[in-house]
């Protein structure tokens, strides 16, 4: 069976949603975080694929930006959430309230 | 004579010395002496003036002071005239009589005063000496005043010290009242006054008595009709009637005897009373230019002097029956210028000043005597125990009865004189009268001094506290009475001054008929006339009797007298059951005259009724009519404002209310769906992109 890009596609559609509803059952921040990883990837595996399919190399620059912006957002979020954790001991999200009137 | 105006002027100082400072400062002794330095002084510069005057070519002097009220631009009869008036004084024959006759008499009353006031405490005997020298120096500002305008200060002013004086125990509410009573008839006869004054400006540009004579001459005389001078001098004359108490004026003086007894001798019989009739003289050119005017004045001084004597007849109080000759004798006064007269008039003023000042310090001196009993019915036989007082009064009387040589003879007896050549009606109601004048002053004469002694009895063992008797006390009841005695000297000698005045002051008028000059009217002659008039005219031309048939009259009106005399004589002195027999046998007639023609009743059933039943009406008008209006106004401000509140409460805030509630109810739904939770709103952006995502298919696909 030769693998097509409509494979990488649902893959890729398949890993979004897991990432999705990661987000948004999930109550641990880091889960959530890894979740929108996965998110980013799923994203990544479809800029991938088609960069191939379309034989057109801006999807791989694409990829490259997409890694660095992920990397810069978990080291922010994960810096965020290691000051949260010392003010709250809890990375619950539920507990994350303080901002709300 | 350039001092004149100093005449009026100390008077004024010393009035000001003692309401200023010596109300609170002055001793008795230092008021009385300030008060009578000041009257001596001004008796002193009038003589001096007066015989200056005398040795003058011209006799009249005017002093402008100072100016008053600058010239004004006022519309008159003829054209624009300037309305201004100088403090002037001008001294003229008239003027210059009747200042000898305020200071010399006023002194002698500022004297007398010394003593007969002695009983009072100190605050009210500066009081009463203030306002005396205060009255002096209206007084002499009014005769002394060369136009309407200071003539009007003055007149006002004497008004107002005459309300002073009369209502000066004004704790005493008969007092105050009579006070009242004077001011307010005063007011009305003012009134007039003013009104005259100014129809007089309008009429001919001026207020001076001069120029007003001199542009009054140049009219003709308004024979059988009733012109502008004629209203003018009705004007004048009801000022006149205002102040010499004449009919239907007179109700205030009989009252004015409330006041201490020297006031009435100063003010109400000498002085202030008179000067309607000095005021009518001034204005003699107008007044003879509206002899309809003239006739009236006559007319009005005659019923008044016949009225006034037959209530005096019955009198018991003996200063209420000198009211009532004093008033009789105003109508005399009133009746010598009516009929032209004016030089008698003013005679008969000067005359009347001394006798009538002796006669109230004479009655003041009994009332003193008799611990301030004013009945004559509780005095008699007091020629017993007041020889000086009564020969004094005596003189008095046999002077206003009209003996000759007495001074009131030779002046009353030219003004019925006057009258028989111009009028013989009014000539019988001034021979009636003087009959009845005579009976009255006979009759308080022997009812005062003669007879048995009814007062009551004295130094009974029960107060024989003599001892201890505290002079300058607190009144007079503070005394123990030790029975009728003479005066003290103070207030005898001002008697046996004006005694002697009363005695030769008749002698500068002799008539022709007795052989005399009648120094006097040629005198007071140039004060009558306006200058042009006076230099063309020359001699009078005038009705003359023989100067047997004057002789004859006289006689008739001395027998008239002592007829008068001798019939009080008989019922009070020989017979004195006689005099009740006939009280009671014209009981009506008694009642009315006792009763004062009930006139002072009927002034109250009409005019003080009247007033105050409109004042009553006016202030219902008032509570219910104007106040009504504001009240309601207030009352429909406030429905308004309650209406407004109501809308406001309930539409406007309701409104508002609303909205906010809406908002409120609305913010539940709302507030429900911002959960604050990331995840939820993320839940609702994959459905809002699944929503968007559908709805693009389903268009891109199938629409």
């Amino acid at each position: 069976m030769e693998i097509t890009s409509a494979h990488y596609t649902v893959l890729s559609a398949a890993l979004f949603s897991i990432g999705v509803i990661g987000v948004l059952v999930r109550r641990n921040v880091i889960i959530i975080f890894m979740a929108i990883e996965l998110m980013l990837n799923a994203v990544n595996i479809n800029l991938v694929a088609h960069a191939r399919y379309l034989e057109n190399l801006i999807g791989q620059v694409f990829v490259v930006f997409v890694i660095a912006v992920a990397a810069a957002e978990a080291a922010v979020g994960l810096g965020i959430l290691l000051a949260f954790f010392r003010n709250k001991e809890t990375v619950n999200i539920d507990e994350m309230n303080i901002m709300r009137w | 004579m350039e001092l004149i105006w100093l005449i009026p002027l100390l008077p004024g100082i010393g009035a000001a010395l003692n309401g200023v400072f010596g109300v609170r400062y002055f001793s008795k002794q230092t008021a009385a002496a300030v008060a009578c330095a000041a009257m001596g002084g001004a008796l002193l510069l009038s003589i001096v003036a007066f015989v200056e005057l005398l040795g003058a070519e011209h006799r009249e002097h005017l002093v402008e002071l100072a100016q008053w009220i600058p010239p004004i631009a006022l519309e008159t009869a003829s054209g624009i005239g300037a309305f201004e008036a100088p403090w002037a004084f001008r001294l003229d024959p008239l003027s210059g009589m009747m200042i000898l006759v305020v200071t010399g008499i006023g002194s002698l009353i500022h004297v007398y005063s010394v003593a007969y006031m002695d009983h009072e405490p100190r605050g009210g005997y500066v009081r009463f000496f203030c306002y005396l020298n205060l009255f002096c120096f209206f007084m002499l500002t009014l005769v002394l005043g060369s136009n309407l305008l200071v003539m009007f200060v003055g007149w006002e002013g004497v008004g107002l010290c005459s309300y002073l004086l009369i209502g000066f125990w004004y704790h005493k509410k008969s007092a105050s009242d009579a006070g009242k009573k004077a001011f307010v008839v005063n007011r009305i006869g003012d009134f007039g006054f003013i009104l005259g004054i100014f129809l007089v400006f309008f009429t001919f540009g001026t207020l001076d008595f001069r120029a007003v004579a001199e542009a009054a001459a140049g009219m003709p005389v308004e024979e059988g009709t009733f012109g502008v001078i004629s209203l003018i001098c009705l004007l004048l004359f009801i000022g006149a009637v205002g102040k010499s108490a004449q009919i239907p004026l007179y109700v205030w003086l009989p009252d004015a005897m409330e006041g201490p007894t020297p006031v009435s001798a100063l003010i109400h019989a000498a002085t202030m009373v008179t000067a309607g009739v000095y005021m009518v003289g001034r204005n003699a050119v107008l007044f003879t230019h509206a002899p309809e005017m003239m006739l009236i004045v006559a007319v009005i001084g005659a019923l008044t002097a016949l009225m006034a004597a037959t209530i005096g007849l019955v009198q018991t109080d003996i200063k209420r029956v000198l009211a009532y000759s004093t008033v009789s004798q105003l109508g005399y006064m009133f009746l010598a210028t009516g009929v032209g007269a004016f030089a008698a008039g003013a005679f008969h003023l000067m005359t009347h000043a001394f006798f009538k000042a002796l006669l109230f310090l004479g009655s003041g001196s009994v009332i003193h005597a008799m611990n301030e009993e004013q009945d004559m019915r509780k005095m008699g036989n007091m020629k017993a125990y007041m020889p000086v007082t009564f020969a004094t009064m005596g003189i008095g009387t046999l002077a206003i009865a009209g003996i000759p040589p007495f001074s009131g003879f030779f002046s009353k007896d030219e003004i019925l004189y006057r009258t028989f050549l111009d009028n013989t009606w009014l000539w019988g109601l001034a021979v009636v009268t003087a009959g009845m004048t005579a009976f009255y002053m006979a009759r308080l004469m022997f009812m005062t001094f003669y007879g048995e002694y009814r007062g009551p009895s004295w130094g009974a063992a029960g107060h024989a506290d003599g001892g201890q008797e505290a002079h300058g006390g607190q009144g007079a009841h503070a005394h123990a009475w030790h029975g009728p005695h003479e005066s003290p000297r103070l207030m005898t000698a001002p008697l046996q001054a004006l005694a002697a005045g009363a005695v030769i002051a008749g002698f500068i008028g002799v008539p022709a008929a007795l052989g005399g000059g009648n120094r006097i009217e040629h005198f007071l002659e140039p004060s009558f006339v306006a200058e042009a008039a006076h230099a063309e005219e020359g001699g009078h031309e005038e009705a003359h009797l023989s100067h047997a048939a004057e002789l004859g009259l006289m006689g008739l009106s001395v027998l008239i007298a002592l007829g008068g005399i001798a019939l009080a004589h008989r019922l009070y002195v020989r017979r004195p059951d006689e005099s009740e027999r006939l009280a009671a046998d014209f009981a009506g007639a008694h009642r009315v005259l006792t009763n004062k023609y009930y006139v002072d009743e009927l002034y109250d059933a009409t005019a003080v009724k009247g007033t105050m039943s409109s004042a009553r009406g006016l202030w219902t008008v008032d509570r219910n009519v104007v106040d009504g209006a504001v009240n309601g106004t207030g009352w429909l401000t406030r429905a308004s404002a309650w209406v407004s509140d109501v809308v406001d409460k309930y539409v406007v805030d309701g409104l508002v209310n609303l909205v906010g509630r809406i908002c409120t109810e609305g913010s539940y739904a709302f507030r429900r769906a911002q959960t604050g939770l990331i995840q939820n709103y993320a839940v609702a952006t994959l459905f809002g992109v699944f929503a968007f995502v559908t709805f693009y298919i389903a268009v891109r696909y199938f629409g």
